[in-house]
């Protein structure tokens, strides 16, 4: 009888289920109601033109961005945690985000507009605030203590968010995009090309992750015994943290700053039993794709026809899973 | 033994922390040979985990060098040293919550590819590993659920599951009771007795004598002596060592050389 057998087979229906139910929802519900019946045909360039105009150009590209950032969350945060031995960790958390905003705000604000060269100043934001947070907590004491940790990522997160608001200051409101869209994320001006380039990163950066979730498995042992099992410890704690960095940093170039995710799905996954790493960053994936596609459709139906910053949504959610697992940590 | 035949050796190592003067390993010759317990030993502070982090390449060699299997350290790739000697460190503290039959297959890493399920020659290697530390039973069970005895024979299980020819232990018996002590030390022999180098790194001197073939004894990160029990084991060089007045007797019940610390007030003030 071995592990796998008797890993169980719900939590990955369950979730693939929620995936497909909030997309539904997405695609259907809004200020112009689509018929559950009628999506197929709105998203094949059929039957009404309003409907067919609202599904094909506004609804489903936002509703696959909002599946991908989830998705990519999840994972970088799932990752980080092993790396780091830390269940808090968290890209957001952690700083890494805000370091990935600034990068491309600034990339924007100097005139870059391809979003290739946005979304490479994200990558070396997150970069810079990735070396910033280990940093600190290295001076502070060790990178493995929590508060410490979440600590230098608050402080780093708190600086980025003061160089996006003075950056932004006077920005011209029709070339660049305001500083409440980086800070709270949204995925409410998503367009195919978007998608496409968010669904990129999360194929080679995700796949890269999940290609090398053995060592994940094997860092997340501590220094000393994940060097007793033949893993060379600094490069492949660097990789893997840098990896997981830059596919945050590729969520914040499509939409903003989205926290919690990273940190409230990989726990999910562990407790649904996907314990090893592989299993755990595929349904971190799932889940965290059905998370956010559901965020930002209570995000844009809750207080219609005003919408709530989708950020918004998975902190008002993530705080208190947060205060949770702290308590239960440092009990 | 002569380094080369050695399964495990150091020559003249010396080993230094970063911002220190002193350096935490002077001039270290010792020698691991199969089929044998070798047991590390010292009082606190004399770098008797240094040694284990060395070998672990998680402290550089400023001078001499550590070979495995005759061949220096620097000349194995980290999953090959693996693949040769499987290390149990001292401490280590669970944060993912895997169940024992993961964690004790996760030992099989250091042959595995990145993908593809465990191979039948590996399942075996953990069920044998997992049988041969008493934990098959727990197999099921998650590992942040164990006691301290169970987590390390756990530990000690996974090292089994990487099929090493050299087991290397440090302070393996901390916070365990007799029985327990025993049992692993009594595991560890029947290991080396199977073909298996063994090195122990341990401050239960009254215990490693009656188990090991050969002591080092530490003292602030020099070899102090080092041979039979019968060599190091005695007042003279003990009581230096340690700092604290004592006699080494034979034990008439089990005839093995023993310290006995005497009654009295520590010298100075350093303690």
């Amino acid at each position: 009888m071995t592990a796998r057998a008797r890993a169980p087979r719900w939590p990955w229906l369950a979730a693939a289920a929620a995936l497909a139910v909030t997309l539904l929802l997405a695609l259907a519900v809004g200020a112009v109601p689509v018929a559950p019946g009628d999506l197929l045909a709105a998203l094949l360039g059929r039957g009404d033109a309003m409907a067919v105009a609202v599904v094909r150009d506004l609804r489903a590209p936002r509703a696959l961005l909002a599946a991908v950032v989830g998705a990519a969350l999840a994972m970088s945060g799932g990752a980080l945690q092993g790396t780091l031995r830390n269940p808090l960790a968290e890209p957001y958390l952690l700083g890494v985000s805000g370091g990935a905003a600034v990068g491309a705000v600034l990339a924007m604000a100097w005139g870059a507009e391809r979003p290739a060269t946005v979304t490479a100043a994200a990558f070396g934001g997150a970069a810079g605030a990735t070396l910033l947070v280990t940093l600190l907590a290295r001076v502070a004491g060790q990178r493995t203590d929590t508060r410490l940790l979440v600590m230098a990522g608050v402080v780093v997160g708190a600086f980025a968010n003061a160089i996006i608001m003075v950056a932004l200051a006077d920005a011209p409101p029709d070339r660049l995009r305001g500083a409440l869209w980086w800070m709270m994320g949204s995925v409410a001006d998503a367009t195919w090309g978007a998608v496409a380039r968010a669904a990129a990163a999360l194929a080679v950066l995700g796949g890269a992750l999940v290609w090398w979730a053995r060592d994940l498995d094997v860092l997340a042992l501590g220094e000393e015994p994940a060097a007793a099992l033949g893993v060379d410890v600094d490069r492949t704690a660097r990789r893997l943290f840098l990896t997981a960095s830059w596919l945050a940093a590729a969520t914040v170039a499509a939409a903003g700053l989205v926290g919690f995710v990273g940190l409230v799905v990989p726990a999910i996954a562990r407790a649904c039993g996907a314990r090893l790493q592989r299993p755990a960053l595929l349904l971190s994936a799932l889940l965290g794709a059905a998370l956010l596609v559901g965020a930002d459709v209570a995000a844009r139906t809750v207080r219609a026809p005003a919408e709530l910053p989708l950020g918004a949504v998975t902190a008002l959610v993530g705080v208190p899973f947060f205060l949770h697992r702290l308590r239960r940590m440092t009990a | 033994m002569s380094p080369v035949t050695a399964s495990l050796a150091c020559q003249a190592l010396t080993v230094r922390y970063a911002g220190q003067a002193r350096p935490a390993l002077e001039g270290v010759t010792m020698a691991v040979p199969a089929g044998a317990i070798t047991a590390v030993v010292g009082p606190n502070g004399s770098s008797k985990s240094t040694l284990v982090r060395a070998l672990l390449r998680r402290v550089p060699l400023d001078a001499g060098d550590i070979t495995v299997q005759g061949r220096p350290l620097a000349a194995w790739t980290p999953r090959a040293l693996a693949r040769e000697v499987a290390v149990v460190p001292q401490r280590e503290e669970p944060v993912m919550p895997l169940l024992v039959e993961e964690f004790v297959a996760l030992g099989c890493h250091p042959r595995r590819s990145a993908f593809g399920a465990l191979a039948p020659a590996d399942r075996d290697a953990v069920a044998r590993a997992m049988a041969r530390a008493g934990v098959a039973w727990a197999a099921a069970r998650r590992i942040d659920t164990l006691s301290g005895g169970e987590w390390q024979r756990v530990r000690i299980a996974r090292a089994l599951a990487q099929e090493a020819p050299v087991l290397v232990c440090d302070e393996p018996t901390t916070f365990l009771d007799i029985a327990h002590e025993m049992a692993l030390f009594e595991l560890l022999d029947e290991l080396a007795r199977e073909g298996r180098a063994v090195l122990l790194v341990s401050h239960q001197l009254n215990l490693v004598a009656r188990f090991a073939r050969q002591l080092v004894l530490l003292d602030r990160g020099q070899v102090a002596a080092s041979g039979t029990v019968d060599e190091v084991m005695r007042g003279d060089i003990l009581e230096r060592v340690y700092g604290w007045p004592l006699v080494v007797t034979r034990d008439p019940a089990v005839g093995a050389l023993a310290l006995l610390p005497l009654r009295g007030r520590p010298r100075g003030d350093g303690w």
